[in-house]
């Protein structure tokens, strides 16, 4: 059965039947889904949610469907990591690594958004799904896409590296390169959505899509024991998570699910902080930017929600940082020899941007931290090529490894790998 | 005449049209040059204040109009404008 009474703008609060939309009719303000919560409120209990399946539809009543999921049975319910090593590098007594990095299938947390996605695009009957993407949202749609039995087309720029590139085809989508660069292709989504009346999950799918990042926060508040973490730092780049992040919290509060007060912070990188800038400056016009960093999964310069960050990071009493890339690196080797997990740059800035704000005393030491790590470090090994150790090559003879591990253990040089 | 791309949202002032001519020295001439074409749609693409709204997108041949000169963009016979709602990151 299916709690959603319908779609509203979030800009004029129009009101519009559930359908494949993602603008308001009268101010093109993004739609998004309004629950029924009394009725929730009656049937999701603490038992009920503790009784199901460990994935992101245990929370289903939160999501935007009418029946039964379709695809996503093995996506969300991420480990919530004790980062203690981590913790005691950065100063603080009490920190978490919320990790997405090992979703499935594709590493990220746009399994999340994905499976909502895919799943309510077969509700509404489209056989065909489609997304503008240079990697992770790519990779997830043609995975789910897959799986599903959809037929699937993937619009991306034509000057990608290879790796996100095969991250997708081995799922076989069609997949068409632009010549141009993101928003070329994503202006041309754009009319191909109308054209071909497809299911964008980033476009016409958008409303559903964004709401399967709320069980990003809902999972974080079950794995503290349905408590809200104080602080939770989040990667800004369109801007989806970190709001919908913010929005699974209330949701919790307000049916009585989980309690307490929570901050969150957004985490951008210097070369495209277009957020951070505006929340820095005090406005909320977000000027767009021309992104360079190698974070490029969050190298949005014109991000789409941004305006809702700034109000969720505003409304909680958080704040957020921007980070440059030598940090963006070097956050990605701490987490690895800390903890053993290895993130992309968009989680390499998360961990960055924390402990520049616990070295700012934004966020005070001895409270909870949650580190949001939103993606796989193996997809982008280019990252982080030029800075990692090369092995010692020796020859198969065991003097050999002796005189080396002599050198080693005197030059105090064991951890080097 | 400049060529203006119309997203679906606004085709109903368009009798469906999704490419329109319209003319102007600017942004801000060619959108009251719009809505004299098709009353209404100054208001879609517009606040109270005339700013262009949160989530529309003005393209002028491809570049954001945020990195040109605003609504003073200036704009010359066989440009093309696009108006686009904004999209939700993919990356």
């Amino acid at each position: 059965m299916s709690y959603v009474k319908g779609l509203r703008c979030r800009e004029c609060g129009g009101e519009t039947p559930v359908a494949p939309l993602h603008v308001c009719e009268i101010c093109f303000g993004p739609l998004e889904v309004v629950y029924d919560y009394a009725a929730i409120r009656r049937v999701l209990t603490h038992e009920a949610i503790a009784a199901r399946p460990r994935n992101l539809w245990r929370y289903r009543e939160l999501l935007p469907l009418d029946g039964e999921p379709r695809v996503g049975f093995h996506s969300g319910f991420t480990p919530l990591v004790r980062a203690d090593r981590l913790a005691a590098a950065l100063g603080v007594d009490e920190l978490w690594v919320k990790d997405d990095s090992v979703n499935h299938p594709t590493f990220s947390y746009k399994d999340r958004v994905v499976s909502v996605a895919i799943s309510k695009a077969m509700e509404f009957g489209f056989d065909t799904v489609s997304c503008a993407s240079t990697g992770n949202l790519a990779n997830s749609v043609s995975a789910h896409a897959a799986r599903a039995g959809l037929a699937c087309y993937i619009f991306i720029p034509d000057d990608l590296e290879q790796g996100k590139v095969i991250g997708s085809t081995i799922y076989g989508p069609r997949t068409i390169a632009i010549r141009g660069n993101y928003d070329d292709v994503n202006r041309l989504c754009s009319e191909v959505a109308d054209k071909y009346g497809w299911a964008f999950v980033n476009i016409n799918m958008r409303p559903y899509y964004t709401e399967g990042a709320k069980t990003y926060g809902f999972e974080v508040a079950e794995q503290l024991g349905w408590r809200l973490p104080r602080h939770i730092v989040v990667p800004t780049a369109g801007g989806t998570i970190l709001p919908k992040v913010a929005k699974a919290f209330r949701e919790l509060r307000d049916l009585g699910l989980a309690q307490g007060d929570f901050k969150i912070y957004s985490a951008q990188a210097g070369g495209c902080a277009p957020v951070v800038q505006a929340l820095h400056k005090g406005t909320d016009l977000i000027t767009p930017v021309k992104p360079a960093t190698i974070a490029k999964s969050i190298a949005i310069g014109n991000p789409a929600d941004g305006f809702y960050v700034l109000k969720a990071v505003r409304e909680s009493g958080g704040w957020g940082e921007a980070v440059t890339d030598e940090e963006i690196v070097s956050a990605i080797r701490l987490l690895a020899r800390t903890e053993g997990i290895f993130t992309e740059p968009a989680g390499g800035t998360t961990v960055a941007v924390t402990k520049k704000l616990i070295d700012q005393g934004r966020i005070p030491r001895n409270e909870p931290i949650v580190v949001s790590v939103t993606g796989n470090g193996y997809k982008t090994l280019e990252a982080v090529l030029d800075t990692v150790e090369q092995p010692f090559r020796i020859a198969a003879r065991l003097t050999d490894f002796d005189e080396l591990y002599a050198r080693l253990a005197g030059g105090r040089e064991a951890n080097a790998v | 005449m400049v060529q203006v791309k119309i997203p679906t949202p606004l085709r109903k002032y368009t009798a469906g049209a999704g490419s329109v001519e319209a003319q102007g020295a600017t942004v801000t001439a060619l959108v009251d040059d719009l809505e004299r074409r098709y009353p209404g749609m100054k208001a879609r693409l517009c606040d109270e204040s005339g700013q262009v709204r949160r989530f529309v997108n003005i393209f002028v041949n491809g570049e954001d109009i945020r990195f040109l000169k605003h609504l003073e963009t200036p704009l010359k016979a066989g440009d093309e404008l696009s108006i686009v709602p904004a999209i939700a990151g993919g990356h």
